[in-house]
């Protein structure tokens, strides 16, 4: 069983460039940008990792090189084995390849990650917004989207504040 | 108006302005998804849902019809989003687990369970054997009352309206016993990071037994009404037809994978919580219909009484929540005694724990597919990045599959049999 979560990490790091790494005796490659839809292609076609669970996305901010994370959990349906990839993600511009042409439930969790990381998929078959409203602005999930409390005012930012509050003078 | 400056604002703020109106899609921007009938107006785009007592939940599906055919549906979700994993993201581990009860509100303690179970694998703590016992009873009792919900409702879909009254009297007992245990019916949090939240009572034992020897035969009762009946077997066979390729390609999992075939389950495969231990067989049909997955999710609930009954026969004593006292608060009679019971209680509820940076994903078999949690600490006190893998995504995302060609009265019927909750789905 581990033999091929081993030589599936060795096949990646070696064609793509991908650096492994382990975790809780979960295996992690980070893969480059470029290289994620071949990657998963290979991982499902030769190592039988025929499902994609969970893609997801990490907000490192304030980094910005790079700033995000996506994530990605193949699993298979035969050893039942899990592999989890991860692609960074520059802040500007926030794109990455689509992989919904391996796996096409990708599709809607890539619609959730550009909904709420605003991350951009290019190639992406819909790329609407699926969790808030069609005209929302800004994306949820990133670090510096605030919870909605109301922001504290010092003397240092209090006229920078008071122009973005509600009621406050413009 | 400057705009620029309301960014991240639902709510227009304009003095005099009430708040902003929610847009509509329209047909041009849908056009890629309708075939290009619905342009002329030859078939007909019709709204159902979100307030539509068969969408279980706030699901709206755009369907186009050919006359009562439906060509394609497209399913719009997200009415019920609450941003539970950005708020978890502001809370302390223990604060955050709260919020996790309120998406699968018919698997809360599912999903108690699975971000425990993360948070375990983080940290390394380890529950004692008598937790994991009492967490395999209440996971199972909560899968027997999610398919109970959904016995009643699927078929109520179908216009057996008796099967949802019996099916209610049931679930009744099972939401007794979390109650019992925890004071709660529903939103229990019983489970917690190392353990649960204190033993069960006395009277537990004696009431899982009645759940127990009752449920068989009323689910008897439930498939004298249903399994061999002439009009459901009509509803439901040859309808909403799905293989286990596209199973997997869509990340279908649960009841609906194994209604195909493949016997993919991940108290098998991934066994956690001690599930090797106990004798219980994972039902499969070949059909991949509707009345497929109807026989595949009675065999399941069979499967769970079995479950809870050896769990039942060799539930372990001791203690039920794992010693660590930086991750696990100190019981009380230890706070008035112990000066660093005292302290470990005080930061516990101050500051609260810090496992290790790195990230993790565990997995469950909820009753609508793999529940599984992303996990990622920063070593602060707060989970950097909370995400659900919830089944019910994926099950929304094949409902075009399912129901292409098929009757929009079958369209009821194929929401009903693949179970799915909105707030599953929209977190």
């Amino acid at each position: 069983m581990e033999e091929i979560i081993q030589s599936a990490e060795k096949t990646i790091t070696e064609r793509f460039g991908a650096a492994a790494s382990e975790f809780r005796g979960e295996t992690t490659l980070l893969v480059p940008a470029e290289k994620i839809v071949d990657a998963c292609r290979v991982l499902r076609d030769e190592f039988g990792f025929d499902s994609l669970p969970v893609e997801t996305a990490v907000d490192y901010f304030p980094r910005t090189d790079p700033r995000f994370h996506v994530v990605y959990v193949l699993n298979s349906s035969k050893t039942h084995l899990y592999i989890n990839l991860r692609v960074p993600v520059n802040a500007d511009p926030a794109e990455i390849d689509t992989v919904e042409g391996v796996f096409p439930g990708a599709n809607w969790r890539e619609r959730e990650i550009w909904d709420l990381f605003g991350i951009h998929f290019k190639g992406h078959s819909d790329l609407r917004r699926i969790m808030m409203p069609p005209n929302w602005e800004g994306h949820p999930l990133r670090k510096d989207y605030s919870l909605g409390y109301e922001e504290v005012q010092y003397t240092f930012n209090y006229e920078e504040i008071q122009s973005k509050k509600p009621r406050g003078e413009r | 108006m400057k705009r620029s400056n309301r960014k991240n604002r639902a709510v227009s703020a304009e003095p005099g302005e009430s708040m902003r109106e929610i847009q509509e899609f329209t047909l041009d921007e849908l056009r890629h998804l309708f075939s290009p009938r619905a342009q002329t107006g030859e078939t007909m785009v019709l709204n159902m849902g979100p307030q539509h007592p068969s969408t279980h939940g706030v699901l709206r599906l755009i369907v186009e019809l050919d006359g009562e055919t439906v060509v394609n549906c497209v399913p719009d979700i997200g009415f019920l989003h609450t941003g539970i994993e950005k708020n978890m993201e502001y809370k302390t581990y223990l604060k955050a687990e709260v919020m996790t009860d309120r998406m699968d509100y018919l698997y809360s303690i599912g999903n108690n369970l699975v971000y425990c179970l993360a948070i375990e694998k983080l940290t390394g703590l380890k529950p004692p054997p008598r937790a994991d016992a009492i967490r395999v009873i209440l996971t199972e009792l909560s899968r027997l009352q999610s398919h109970l919900i959904w016995i009643g409702t699927s078929s109520l879909d179908l216009a057996a309206m008796s099967t949802f009254l019996y099916a209610m009297r049931e679930r009744e007992m099972i939401l007794d016993i979390f109650e019992l245990v925890s004071g709660q019916r529903m939103m229990t949090t019983y489970i917690r990071p190392g353990g649960l939240w204190r033993d069960v009572p006395a009277e537990f034992e004696a009431a899982v037994r009645h759940v127990v020897d009752v449920l068989p035969k009323r689910i008897d009762e439930y498939e004298a009404l249903l399994t061999k009946n002439l009009l459901f077997i009509d509803r439901t066979k040859g309808i909403g037809k799905i293989d286990t390729a596209t199973c997997l390609a869509w990340n279908v999992s649960g009841p609906t994978l194994r209604a195909t075939g493949l016997a993919q389950d991940q108290r098998k495969s991934n066994p956690y919580s001690g599930y090797g231990q106990y004798d219980f067989d994972i039902p499969t049909q070949k059909e991949g219909d509707v009345y497929a997955r109807y026989l595949v999710r009675v065999a399941e609930m069979r499967e769970s009484v079995k479950i809870i009954s050896q769990a039942l026969d060799k539930l372990p004593y001791g203690p039920v929540i794992d010693n660590n006292r930086k991750f696990v608060p100190p019981p009380r009679s230890e706070i008035g005694v112990s000066m660093e019971s005292l302290i470990h209680h005080f930061k516990l509820w101050t500051e609260g724990f810090t496992p290790p940076a790195g990230a993790v994903y565990s997995s469950i078999e909820s009753p609508r597919g793999e529940l599984g949690v992303f996990l990622e600490s920063d070593g602060g006190p707060k989970p950097f990045r909370v995400h659900y893998r919830t089944p019910s995504i994926p099950l929304l995302q094949v409902i075009p599959i399912l129901a292409k060609g098929h009757f929009v009265a079958d369209l009821v019927g194929i929401i009903g049999s693949i179970d799915i909750i909105l707030g599953d789905a929209d977190r």
